[in-house]
């Protein structure tokens, strides 16, 4: 008998670890990328590069678990805006990509996020990390929308994949979460 | 110094051209943020956040955009907006000007209120104070 939602729940995630966790300030996840993730074979066939819409939902999930985090997760945090996405470089299998979100604000109603991608490669043998792009973008906490519309009490958006995660590093990383 | 209303308007035309993506001549003070300016939802949390940040100013919640008052059966009959809820909208948003919406309370269309002019009024308040 399964009592929660997580049957129900696409393996959808896009971040492998966080590093650093600052509740209310900032967060910075990474992710390996490897040619054992089929995504990669499609784009491009003998060309196998990052989508960049998947760097975007990556910058997305490390920012939407630092907004969550800091309501203690009660709220249910939706990516509502990509003020600006721009990317500058290729990510390619084998390197690891850095996301690092930053608060700007967070009231009752949403958050804004300041995020940077970079990626941890090596250039002529040497290991080093260059800048790949710059995500600005905006979380609504949906419960608080204008239009007073109702959402299911059941919190859809911090689902036992993002959790886990989550509690995997922050006792690593000794993160507090706020008590209200 | 205090601010003039044209300095308040050029610092507000700069958020909408960013939050809204929007060209400068679009941002005319009568122009309506949703109708003319496109503005959903969330664009109006980005530009209290932005606001905030180019006038350092905290907006307080429910002070720019009233709360609970559409869901209040004394203010709100039939979709349209009573005379205690004018007043009480009156009240709360000293800084707008509501004739349009007085003449045709609608509440779907409430949201024309929300014009240049408004925001560029309701900061007045905030920065000469």
């Amino acid at each position: 008998m399964v009592n929660d939602h997580s049957a129900l729940i696409m393996r959808w995630i896009w971040i492998d670890k966080f590093e650093k966790f600052e509740v209310n300030v900032a967060a910075v996840a990474v992710k390996n990328v490897s040619l054992a993730e089929d995504h990669l074979h499609d784009h491009f066939p003998g060309f196998p590069v990052m989508p960049a819409s998947l760097m975007i939902e990556g910058m997305a999930q490390t920012s939407g678990i630092l907004v969550g985090a800091a309501r203690n997760f009660k709220e249910k945090v939706i990516l509502a805006k990509i003020g600006k996405a721009t990317f500058s470089r290729l990510v390619r299998p084998g390197e690891q990509i850095v996301y690092s979100a930053k608060i700007v604000n967070v009231n009752e109603t949403g958050a804004a996020i300041e995020g940077t991608i970079s990626v941890r490669t090596t250039v002529g043998g040497q290991p080093t990390e260059i800048s790949v792009g710059t995500v600005d973008m905006m979380f609504s906490h949906i419960d608080n929308n204008m239009s007073g519309m109702k959402f299911p009490d059941f919190n859809f958006v911090f689902n036992s994949q993002f959790m886990e995660l989550f509690e995997t590093y922050r006792r690593e990383l000794n993160v507090q979460l706020p008590t209200t | 110094m205090p601010m003039t209303q044209e300095e308040v308007f050029a610092k507000v035309k700069e958020v909408l051209t960013t939050a809204l993506a929007v060209d400068d001549d679009e941002v005319t003070s009568q122009a309506k943020l949703s109708e003319d300016l496109g503005a959903e939802s969330i664009d109006y949390l980005d530009i209290q956040f932005q606001l905030e940040k180019s006038f350092s100013i905290k907006i307080p919640k429910g002070e720019l955009t009233p709360e609970n008052l559409f869901t209040n059966p004394e203010y709100v009959q039939n979709g349209r907006m009573t005379p205690k809820g004018l007043a009480e909208l009156k009240t709360r948003m000293p800084f707008a000007d509501l004739t349009g919406f007085e003449a045709d309370p609608d509440i779907n269309k409430f949201r024309d209120v929300f014009t240049v002019d408004t925001l560029v009024k309701y900061v007045m308040t905030k920065v000469n104070t």
